[in-house]
């Protein structure tokens, strides 16, 4: 009766049952498999998350992304004519967050390699890549460096998914991956 | 019941015992009085965040869409509050009372601190709910900065945990008084060694709270001038991810007390549960992590230390609970004499009672939706394709409605004869209400999962995307599942509005116990009981087989969804 004390004072001396002993073997060697599953994947699995990111201030960052924008545009897109940054493969890319749009939008090219850098102008977004299911937080004030390589060509799109005021759900983007010409 | 024992005077309130005619406990007057009200007020709270939270599924269903957008946000936030701080914070603090005043046969320490407590409680929960439906306070219940909100929502909050800490000071009064004055031998039970790590725990938690909810109530009112979103979210998470420990560590010894008030339930092992609880209190507080994983900032060695509760030893906890508990059942039904086959002791156990029904029903959601989903989120690279979607309260609402609030409802059942000495009205509905509830939510669960699979954002008004400059489409099925979510909450919904019609009426309305009736319809059944057993403490050694095939299904479906998990992980684009 567990509403009572136990009346056997030395209960912490009573031997265990062999079921015990045996799931509590089994859930503890689970743990550690699942532990070194997460310490594996550094080692053999494709995605796994940066660990580099940099303070910086929201007008830094935004000057960087206006100087890529100005450097690459090939076009503009959607109802505000948001600039397409097609950038050199294997260089610096960025995209801001602010209320409430994801500026520019990239277009990339399959399976080359690109360090993409995400930032907030103003609150916390989430960057949310569709289809992908790709969801990585955005702060203000730090860059985080994401190596990426998309694999597949297509139009991807850019859900905010850190609720961010009331326009939150009108915050879309676009990233589009082509074919190397 | 008459009064049968005259204490002396304890601060300036009397102190009066009544003797349980059901379970021979000498009960504390002010115990009780403080119990009951905490459980009326954490109803109401149930009540009203619940209906908001209605209100939001059936908004972020494409076909109904209820709400407008800024009444979306504000009641998302108010039903955060309401149900995951305030329903349960109330229903726990009468737990730890009963836990400890109760079980414990002794009078509650410093009763006018107690109701100091409730009444700051009451205060700062209403202050807060004031500042979010005044609508300038929309910040989500996490309210992460620099969103700002208006600064009584903060100082609500940190009222209510003022009064909390309270309250948690009178139960830790009352074990110190329990031990001075001899009101029982040896060790304290099992469940009041579980409302002891609720109640640690609860400590971590106030204090996180407060070392981040002062400074973001200063910067509100305009003293500081920065707070830095990540610190924010290090700390704030220490209160918001260890408060549902607390849940989860009150919801176990609940599990265990009503298997041994309905079954004579002897734990396995005192040493192995009592680990089990230990286990928390040491390792749960590292679980802020869990928030963290798709942060910037924050080494993957920190991620995956803290992630895992250093080896998944909380994890190891769970498990123990998830196996001792239904073993435990095992051995009692065998003992009351359902010894034919692997499963006559669970087809004959009594599910026609609602504490009964409530308590398998929190298990079996708990541990198979909410905590099978909640490691595989937690781990640190498949967060990555989860993390805030709708995965997500898809997840908790396994773990904190599914599992605790389920669990708080199976109790009530009991705590409504014993402590409010009321007859349960409507004892048809109260039969049906935990399946109705229990179906609803695990529906609720697994659709928003379905949903956050397929990348559906949580807290998110229009999935249609019907105002936005630029178009984007989740995939047909995403709105199915939308959809199915909505049907499955007006499920939960009704499940929830009988059991406050039942709890309610019955309190308030119903017709008083007698002797006579207490004869006829004893809440603690003869097949389970106090009487049954002839000692207490350690089961002795039984075969269980019964319990071996329930933790081998559990602990295969485990490691399958596991694996599943990284396989989706690893067909994503590669990055570094």
């Amino acid at each position: 009766m567990a509403m009572f004390p136990p009346q056997n004072r030395l209960w912490w001396k009573e031997p265990l049952s062999g079921m015990e002993i045996t799931w509590v073997a089994i859930a503890f060697v689970w743990g550690l498999v699942m532990f070194g599953t997460m310490v594996g994947w550094h080692f053999v699995g494709k995605q796994n998350l940066s660990n580099e990111t940099y303070r910086i201030n929201p007008n830094a960052f935004g000057a960087k992304v206006e100087a890529m924008t100005a450097q690459y545009t090939v076009r503009e897109e959607g109802d505000t004519g948001v600039p397409v940054v097609h950038p050199k493969p294997g260089t610096d890319i960025y995209m801001l967050g602010r209320l409430w749009e994801w500026w520019p939008v990239l277009e990339l090219e399959k399976d080359q390699t690109y360090r993409l850098h995400l930032s907030s102008m103003d609150w916390q977004h989430g960057f949310s890549l569709q289809p992908q299911n790709i969801n990585v937080q955005v702060h203000p004030g730090y860059d985080m460096v994401l190596t990426i390589t998309p694999d597949k060509s297509g139009e991807y799109g850019v859900v905010c998914n850190e609720f961010c005021g009331i326009g939150h759900h009108t915050m879309v983007g676009k990233i589009h991956v082509v074919d190397k010409k | 019941m008459a009064v049968d024992t005259q204490a002396p005077t304890n601060g300036f309130i009397g102190t009066n015992y009544r003797t349980c005619p059901e379970t021979g406990l000498k009960v504390c007057s002010q115990a009780e009085a403080l119990i009951k009200v905490n459980a009326v007020v954490a109803v109401v709270f149930l009540a009203v965040g619940g209906l908001f939270g209605l209100m939001v599924a059936l908004t972020r269903w494409p076909a109904v869409h209820l709400l407008p957008a800024d009444w979306f946000y504000l009641l998302l936030t108010a039903h955060g509050a309401d149900v995951l701080l305030f329903w349960i914070i109330f229903f726990e603090v009468a737990v730890l009372y009963f836990a400890s005043a109760i079980i414990l046969n002794c009078r509650l320490a410093a009763p006018k601190f107690a109701w100091l407590a409730f009444v700051l409680m009451v205060v700062g929960a209403v202050v807060a709910n004031i500042a979010v439906l005044q609508g300038e306070s929309s910040v989500m219940f996490t309210s992460y900065v620099p969103m700002q909100a208006a600064p009584h929502f903060y100082l609500g909050l940190i009222v209510f945990a003022v009064g909390t800490l309270i309250a948690v000071c009178c139960f830790f009064g009352t074990l110190v008084i329990a031990k001075e004055e001899g009101s029982y031998e040896g060790s304290v039970p099992l469940v009041t060694f579980g409302a002891i790590t609720a109640a640690i725990i609860a400590v971590f938690t106030i204090a996180s709270g407060a070392i981040i909810l002062i400074p973001t109530f200063l910067w509100s009112v305009g003293y500081i001038s920065h707070i830095d979103p990540l610190m924010y979210k290090v700390i704030w998470w220490g209160m918001g991810h260890a408060s549902q420990q607390i849940n989860v560590s009150a919801q176990v010894a609940i599990w265990y007390a009503i298997a041994a008030m309905l079954l004579g339930a002897k734990p396995l092992s005192e040493k192995v549960s009592r680990m089990a609880f230990l286990m928390y209190i040491l390792f749960l507080q590292l679980a802020s992590a869990h928030h963290l994983l798709v942060e910037p900032g924050v080494s993957s060695e920190w991620k995956i230390f803290n992630t895992s509760y250093a080896l998944y030893l909380a994890v190891l906890g769970s498990m123990i609970h998830g196996m001792s508990i239904p073993g435990a059942m095992e051995a009692a039904q065998r003992r009351n004499g359902f010894n034919n086959g692997i499963f006559e002791w669970l087809r004959k156990a009594p599910w026609g009672n609602p504490a009964f029904s409530g308590t398998m029903l929190s298990i079996v959601i708990f541990g198979f939706l909410g905590g099978i989903t909640g490691v595989i989120m937690g781990t640190e690279q498949l967060n990555l394709i989860m993390h805030n979607t709708l995965y997500v309260p898809g997840h908790f609402h396994a773990t904190v409605v599914g599992g605790t609030t389920l669990a708080f409802m199976a109790i009530t059942y009991l705590l409504v004869p014993l402590i409010f000495r009321k007859e349960v009205m409507f004892k048809k509905i109260a039969q049906w209400q935990p399946y109705v509830f229990g179906a609803g939510v695990s529906g609720i669960s697994l659709f928003m999962m379905g949903a956050g699979t397929l990348g559906v954002a949580r807290r998110h008004w229009d999935i249609g995307f019907s105002d936005a400059a630029m178009s984007f489409d989740y995939p047909a099925t995403a709105f199915l599942m939308m959809g199915l979510n909505g049907i499955a909450a007006l499920c939960a919904a009704l499940g929830g509005a009988m059991f406050v019609v039942v709890v309610v009426c019955s309190v308030f309305f119903g017709k008083p116990r007698t002797p006579e009736s207490i004869a006829a319809f004893p809440t603690l059944p003869k097949t389970g009981g106090v009487k049954t057993v002839t000692s207490y403490g350690s089961e002795t050694h039984v075969k269980l087989p019964g319990t071996i095939v329930l933790v081998s299904v559990f602990f295969v479906a485990f490691v399958l969804y596991y694996y599943v998990n990284w396989k989706y992980l690893s067909e994503v684009w590669p990055l570094s």
